[in-house]
C-alpha cells in the first residue's frame, strides 16, 4: 500500500501549479504545449478514476463474446486480438449478438477518458449510445 | 560550461537561415530580406514569411531543410503542379521561385502571400466570416470541379493511388503495430467489401489534390474561398477522394451537422460540383468518407503514437494526438451504423 498523498491529488496539484502559476507565465509555442500538458494531466486523472472498472466491464463481454471457458485465462491484448480476427473474417459483424452494443461501449469507454467534449461523443450520448460500463 | 555570450547552436542555424534567405532575395527579387518570420502549422512542411521589395512572399520546405519524406512530392514537382492549377484558373499561390540545390536551404519553393485564414476554428466561428460561409461548400464544388478537369498529361509524373492501393496501404500501418483495434478491423472489412470499381476501367484517372478539407483553404471575409493550399499530397487517382476527405467528421471542428467542413451540406457541394461539369459518384464520395474517417484514427493511433514512442517526436502534442484515434471509433461505428 503507497502512502499519502494519494495518486490523484498529487495530479490535481500538478495541474493547479500549470494553471494558475506556469501558463500565466508562458507566451507563444510554451504557452500552447502548455495547455496540451493540461489536457494530457486531466487524460491521466480521468484514467486513473476510469480505467479499471472499464477494463473489467470490457474483458467480461469479451469473454461471453468469444465464448471463452469460466476457468481459462485470457488477458485484455489477447482476447481484443482474438475478436479482431473474429472481425477480419466475417465470422463476426455488426449483426452478430452483442457486437455492436460490445464495441459502442468500449468507444464511449475510450472517448470519456480521451476527449469528452468531442462532439462525436456527444452526438452518441444524444443518440442514446450507451456508456461504457464500471464494472 | 557554457557562457552566456555566446551564440547557441539554434541560433547560429537561424541565423544561417536567414542570410541563404536573404541571398535568395537578392539574386531573384533584387532587393534584401525583411521581416522573415516562421507561420505556425505545419508539423509536416516549414512555411516561412518574410518581405522582399516591398511584396510579401511565403518559402515552403521539408521540415529541417530535409528531403521529401516518402509520402511528399518533391518540392519542384508540386511547384509545377501549382502552376499547372493557376493556369486552369483555380486559386492558389503563385510559385515565383523553385529553390536549387546551391541555395542550400533544402528541397523549397517561393509563392507570393495571400491574405486570408485558414484555421478551421476561426472559419466556422469568427462573425467576419459569417457572409461567406453559407456559400463555401458551393465554392468548395466548384474549384474540385475545375481542378479534376486539368488535362493530366501535360503534368509531371505524378504517383498513382487509388481505394484499394490507400486501404491496403492503411491496413499494412496498422497491422505493423501488435494493438488490436477492433472497430478499425470492421472498418476495414466494410471497406474492403465496398470497393468503388476500379477508377482506370471506369473513369479517366484525374488530378487529385489529396488533403482537401478546412484547414488546407483559405478563406477571406470578403470572398469566400481564395486559395487551395498544401499540395503536397497530390497525385493521379480518384477525383472522389477530395470530395470524400473533407467531409471526414474530424475535420469539421464540432459542426457535426454540417458535413463539408463543419461549413456546409453534401447537397450544395455535390450540387456546385455537377454544375461545372464534374460526374458525382455518391456512394464512392460515401467510402471515401469512411476510409477517410479510418486512415485519420490510423495516422492517430499508430503514425503518431509511434513516433512519439519511439522518441523521434516525443513531445506532449505529438503524444496527445495519439489519444485522437478514439474520436474516429465512434464517428466509423456512427458511418457504419448508417447515422452520419
Amino acid at each position: 500500500m503507497q502512502d499519502r498523498p494519494l495518486a490523484n491529488d498529487l495530479l490535481a496539484a500538478v495541474r493547479r501549479f500549470l494553471t494558475d502559476t506556469a501558463m500565466p507565465q508562458l507566451q507563444g509555442h510554451a504557452a500552447f504545449s502548455a495547455r496540451v500538458a493540461g489536457n494530457v494531466l486531466d487524460i491521466l486523472a480521468r484514467e486513473m478514476a476510469l480505467a479499471p472498472g472499464f477494463q473489467k466491464a470490457e474483458t467480461r463481454r469479451l469473454r461471453e463474446l468469444l465464448d471463452i471457458a469460466p476457468d481459462t485465462h485470457v488477458d485484455l491484448l489477447e482476447l481484443n486480438q482474438q475478436l479482431c480476427a473474429k472481425i477480419a473474417s466475417g465470422e463476426m459483424n455488426l449483426t452478430s449478438p452483442g457486437l455492436r452494443d460490445h464495441l459502442i461501449k468500449v468507444s464511449m469507454g475510450k472517448l470519456a477518458i480521451d476527449q469528452p467534449r468531442y462532439q462525436g461523443y456527444k452526438t452518441a450520448q444524444a443518440n442514446n449510445w450507451p456508456e461504457e460500463e464500471s464494472k | 560550461m557554457t557562457h552566456p555570450t555566446e551564440k547557441s547552436p539554434e541560433k547560429t542555424q537561424a541565423e544561417a537561415f536567414a542570410s541563404r534567405i536573404d541571398a535568395i532575395c537578392r539574386s531573384q527579387f533584387g532587393a534584401p530580406v525583411s521581416n522573415l518570420k516562421r507561420l505556425s502549422g505545419g508539423a509536416s512542411q516549414e512555411s516561412w514569411q518574410y518581405i522582399c521589395d516591398g511584396r510579401a512572399y511565403v518559402l515552403r520546405r521539408n521540415p529541417h531543410g530535409q528531403n521529401a519524406s516518402t509520402n511528399a512530392l518533391p518540392k519542384a514537382t508540386e511547384a509545377a503542379v501549382l502552376e499547372a492549377a493557376a493556369a486552369a484558373g483555380i486559386a492558389v499561390p503563385r510559385v515565383s521561385y523553385i529553390c536549387a540545390p546551391s541555395d542550400e536551404i533544402g528541397e523549397a519553393y517561393v509563392m507570393e502571400f495571400i491574405e486570408g485564414e485558414t484555421i478551421a476554428r476561426k472559419i466556422l466561428r469568427d462573425a467576419e466570416f459569417d457572409a461567406v460561409r453559407p456559400n463555401l461548400a458551393h465554392q468548395c464544388g466548384e474549384v474540385l470541379a475545375q481542378l479534376h478537369q486539368i488535362d493530366v498529361s501535360a503534368l509531371p509524373e505524378l504517383p498513382y493511388s487509388d481505394a484499394a492501393g490507400e486501404l491496403e496501404k492503411y491496413k499494412g500501418f496498422l497491422h505493423q503495430h501488435k494493438q488490436p483495434h477492433p472497430v478499425f478491423e470492421l472498418a476495414i472489412k466494410w471497406l474492403s467489401d465496398n470497393l468503388p470499381p476500379d477508377i482506370r476501367a471506369s473513369r479517366a484517372p484525374v488530378l487529385v489534390h489529396g488533403d482537401f478539407r478546412n484547414g488546407n483553404i483559405m478563406v477571406s471575409p470578403e470572398d469566400g474561398l481564395v486559395a487551395l493550399l498544401d499540395w503536397e499530397l497530390t497525385h493521379i487517382g480518384d477525383p472522389m477522394e477530395d470530395l470524400g476527405w473533407p467531409c471526414v467528421p474530424s475535420w469539421r471542428f464540432g459542426q457535426h451537422h454540417l458535413p463539408v467542413g463543419g461549413f456546409g451540406q453534401r447537397e450544395a457541394f455535390y450540387a456546385a460540383y455537377r454544375a461545372n461539369g464534374g460526374e458525382v459518384d455518391e456512394s464512392s464520395a460515401r467510402f471515401w468518407e469512411i476510409l477517410g474517417t479510418l486512415k485519420w484514427g490510423i495516422m492517430c493511433a499508430v503514425l503518431m503514437s509511434s513516433t512519439f514512442e519511439s522518441g523521434a517526436d516525443a513531445s506532449v502534442e505529438r503524444g496527445s494526438i495519439g489519444r485522437r484515434s478514439s474520436e474516429t471509433e465512434i464517428d466509423l461505428l456512427r458511418m457504419l451504423l448508417e447515422q452520419d
